[in-house]
């Protein structure tokens, strides 16, 4: 292979990107991998913190948050105290791809192997993606909801829409339906049921508060059946639905920022495999570029410099530590899976019967699209990688006075390891189960909502204002109540505060 | 198959509204921090934009999470000497191995409060949130007239220098179609018929008829030049009208008491509160013109250094200021033109047997021109004789005579907020 390099310099070209997205779909396909069709776009490092701002979508509704992001980001840029990201990407049809002005030649070409080829193919092919997302939509839903509430600022004034998307944005995180498949959403559709609902809230007083209280001869109100008669875990949803005194436009601003976190969702799910994926694949696509002799020596070193400071995991006493690096995991997870499948150890075939001397492209391909990070990890995390990455894990018991490693990279240790780090990417267990437990339908419609207590771990000391935030959307008085497994209360809170409404 | 496209030349200012969102939201924070600024910063970059701190308490964003306590495990890389099973104790100050905290709430750990820059218009917008040139001047901006020439189309009189030449010659080409109409109707006729006549075998009847022929539109060409080129009703002249504008000049009298008692602290308290009011007037006049004036046993006009830096002693005559910004007014300002506001500051020491002559300057001389006369008195002593005089003058003319007291620098802003701020309908 004698290719003539694409370019020698650093400075890019419009037609030397174009030059080089060609050669890499080309080898991208070699290797099997399927994409959405990109749009690549060059932008400015101001438009990039615009972008920042807003949660990396082309578009969005204005709200404050953002703003302080923007000039968070900028302050920060601008002091010098952060760079921007590389690039951001979008999954949408076609996947758009941010790529920044100031990057030099060699940079571009490794933001096109990651975003547009990496991200953009696990976008289409992973599970949680194709069920929970509709690529093609996106884009149009998010015109509708900018347009939407825009409308809305303009009927009801920017405050009102302002208390109710703050308020949807403190449950942002409970507003997904982690088990129920949601419909695709389409504009279109979306406005057709708005008119609907609309008409039908004009015929129908709410079901909920229909029935005239009766008071039945002998009735015990603990026997009486709860509303909801199943726990509610995606409270936005139950907001939405339910909430007496929301308006029809409000109900829809829950619905908007609903919609858009179910969205977001999946990426949270698989930050280590997403990321790990894409940087699998940039390595990839650009060694055999340079195996192919596209690209010379010296971009290789920029890119080999830029791709290791990506995937460097700092120990975990140095100062710039914070966590474990999704990128480092998920990278050496699928470098480790081909490792697996192309020189097998004694050790691999033990432990990896199945996959030990398969093809890797069918395994790391069959991988992408079946798991999330949880299980990604909890199949595929193998003694060698915990090993080289000296994995260990610490117990910490605040009923206990010191510290405990609980396993290393031994032996006994793998398993133990696999399953805490596969844990620990469990969302289930980083964000505290709440659910809505009860609202008193035959009393002052107050809503209580319970919190299941996991490993002992209270509430955090936001939790107050986040009960307002509730209160603003159920408009009745709301309780909270940590449960501990055994069924007791452990701590309960209220808004408006208790001790208040005694002194009345 | 990819698409690339250039999207540098997009608004950079997509952020711009959410931004403003964001100042709208915590205007009363940042309003404080402008406050707070303003008394810190040195006087040349009072006007300038700059950094802005506000507790970030304020700002965050509540989300359910996990909080301190309870028993986690977690998995941590890099292992150099643990063995399983080794205990330690907890690190203080949530080093490596930090007491869990859980994911969600890592956003916005750190510094306590939230930084970021505003700039000079925003700056300014928040100081002199709430203020307003008072009622009365408002009431007089409107009389005081000056005129503003603009283009309002195109009249048929004017004077040579207003011709507009596209439009003289546009009408003169419509006159000269207008008018030759039937002639080039006759002409188009008769050359149709000497084509025609072309045609025909040459004999010499049709060689008369020819002949005929061309001479009758050579007459009729010769009538049609004959209409005038350009004529009087083609000229056309730019139309130019005056509108009475409300004047947008002011002029600003600083009249400052330079005697041995001012010390050069007062002195600096006094140029604060003199930039102040010239940055306020800036935001409502397009011109300023600033006057300096100072003054111990007897006044003097100086530039902006002199008025400031040199250094005088001496006893104190206040009227002596006041009679010189008289004469000036009357000789450089008409009442007209201009819009004109006094401030004055001082200590408050005069001789004693000058107030009664400075009540009469200003209700006689002074106080008719002016829009607004603000006299601020830096003193940490009782009242002296100036001040009581000028409460009558207060008395008298409420509305354009203002007064405050001024102790230390941390007063300045404040007072100043008090004269100008904005007063409700009903009171004014």
């Amino acid at each position: 292979m004698s290719n003539k390099p694409l370019s020698t310099g650093a400075e890019w070209t419009f037609e030397l990107i174009e030059e080089y997205d060609r050669e890499i779909a080309r080898i991208a396909s070699d290797f099997g991998l399927d994409t959405y069709p990109n749009q690549i776009e060059v932008i400015t490092s101001e438009q990039m913190m615009d972008a920042y701002a807003s949660v990396g979508m082309p578009l969005n509704y204005h709200h404050w948050s953002y703003g302080k992001q923007f000039v968070e980001t900028e302050q920060r840029y601008k002091r010098g105290q952060m760079g921007l990201a590389y690039e951001i990407v979008i999954n949408s049809n076609p996947c758009i791809a941010y790529l920044m002005e100031e990057n030099t030649m060699t940079m571009q070409a490794l933001v096109i192997a990651h975003a547009c080829y990496g991200h953009n193919s696990f976008f289409k092919g992973n599970y949680l993606f194709q069920t929970w997302t509709d690529a093609s939509a996106i884009v149009d839903y998010l015109v509708f909801a900018k347009h939407f509430i825009a409308q809305c600022e303009e009927r009801h004034g920017i405050d009102e829409v302002e208390s109710i998307l703050d308020a949807c944005h403190a449950l942002m995180n409970y507003g997904v339906n982690r088990y129920l498949r949601p419909k695709p959403l389409t504009a279109a559709e979306e406005k057709e049921r708005l008119n609907v609902r609309e008409e039908y809230n004009q015929r129908h007083i709410n079901q909920l508060w229909n029935t005239i209280p009766k008071k039945v001869e002998g009735s015990d109100a603990s026997k009486l059946p709860r509303f909801p008669s199943e726990p509610e875990e995606n409270l936005l949803y139950f907001f939405e639905k339910n909430a007496p005194l929301l308006e029809s436009w409000q109900r829809e601003i829950v619905r908007i920022v609903r919609k858009i976190a179910q969205y977001f969702y999946p990426q949270k799910q698989t930050q280590v495999m997403n990321e790990g994926w894409a940087c699998f694949w940039h390595y990839t696509l650009l060694h055999q570029l340079y195996d192919e002799g596209f690209v010379n020596d010296g971009f290789m070193m920029e890119f080999l410099h830029s791709h290791s400071s990506v995937v460097y995991q700092p120990p975990f006493d140095s100062k710039s530590f914070s966590g474990i690096n999704p990128y480092t995991l998920g990278y050496n997870m699928m470098q480790d899976i081909r490792r697996i499948c192309e020189n097998p150890t004694p050790e691999d075939y033990e432990w990896f019967p199945d996959i030990a001397g398969s093809n890797w492209q069918t395994t790391l391909d069959h991988a992408m699209r079946n798991y999330k990070d949880e299980s990604f990890i909890l199949q595929f995390l193998s003694p060698h990688l915990i090993r080289e990455l000296k994995l260990f894990s610490i117990i910490d018991d605040s009923e206990k006075p010191t510290l405990k490693v609980s396993a290393i990279h031994n032996e006994p240790g793998y398993r133990q390891i696999r399953e805490q780090l596969s844990a620990q990417y469990n969302l289930g267990n980083r964000e505290p189960n709440i659910q809505i437990y009860n609202v008193d339908i035959r009393g002052n419609r107050s809503l209580t909502l319970r919190h299941f207590i996991h490993n002992n771990q209270p509430l955090g000391e936001d939790t107050e204002e986040v009960l307002k935030h509730i209160h603003t959307l159920w408009g009745f008085d709301v309780h909270l109540e940590s449960v501990k497994p055994d069924n007791t209360t452990a701590t309960s809170y209220h808004c408006p505060p208790k001790e208040k409404l005694e002194l009345y | 198959m990819s698409y690339i496209i250039d999207r540098r030349l997009n608004s950079k200012k997509k952020s711009a509204v959410n931004r403003q969102r964001f100042l709208r939201r915590y205007k009363k924070q940042i309003k404080e921090a402008v406050e707070e600024s303003i008394k810190k910063r040195s006087i040349q970059d009072m006007d300038r934009g700059g950094q802005i701190t506000i507790p970030r308490k304020g700002t965050s964003e509540p989300l359910f999470h996990h909080g301190k306590g309870g028993k986690q495990t977690r998995v941590y890389p890099g292992n150099k000497e643990f063995n399983s099973g080794d205990e330690f104790q907890r690190p203080q100050g949530g080093g490596g191995g930090g007491t869990g905290q859980g994911q969600a709430s890592n956003q916005g750990e750190g510094e306590d409060d939230f930084s970021f820059s505003i700039n000079q218009e925003e700056f300014l917008d928040f100081m002199f949130d709430g203020l307003e040139l008072p009622y009365l001047v408002k009431k007089q901006l409107m009389d005081a007239t000056q005129f503003e020439t603009h283009r309002a189309g195109f009249t048929q009189a004017g004077s040579p220098d207003k011709l507009n030449i596209v439009r003289s010659l546009r009408a003169a080409h419509a006159r000269r179609i207008a008018l030759s109409g039937s002639d080039r109707e006759d002409i188009r006729e008769l050359k149709k018929q000497l084509w025609a006549l072309e045609t025909e075998p040459v004999s010499d009847d049709r060689n008369q008829k020819i002949h005929a022929l061309k001479e009758q539109i050579k007459a009729l060409d010769i009538n049609k030049k004959r209409i005038p080129f350009i004529d009087d009703f083609d000229l056309r002249y730019n139309n130019i009208v005056k509108t009475p504008m409300p004047s947008s000049k002011a002029v600003m009298f600083c009249i400052m008491d330079v005697s041995g008692s001012m010390t050069q602290s007062i002195k600096e308290i006094a140029k604060r509160f003199f930039i102040l009011l010239y940055l306020f007037l800036t935001r409502n006049y397009k011109q300023i013109e600033v006057v300096f004036v100072r003054h111990h046993t007897h006044a003097k006009e100086v530039d902006e250094e002199e008025f400031f830096y040199s250094r005088e002693t001496g006893g104190t005559i206040v009227s002596s200021a006041l009679e010189l910004t008289a004469e000036i007014l009357q000789q450089r300002y008409p009442r007209h033109e201009w819009n004109i506001y006094v401030a004055q500051a001082s200590d408050g020491d005069n001789w004693d047997g000058d107030s009664q002559r400075c009540t009469q300057l200003l209700s006689e001389k002074i106080l008719p021109l002016v829009q607004y006369y603000a006299y601020v008195e830096i003193t940490n002593g009782p009242h002296q004789n100036l001040w009581n005089e000028y409460q009558e003058i207060h008395q008298n003319h409420p509305e354009q005579f203002a007064m405050q007291h001024i102790e230390d620098l941390e007063d300045i802003f404040p007072v100043f907020r008090r004269l100008f701020e904005r007063k409700t309908k009903g009171a004014a």
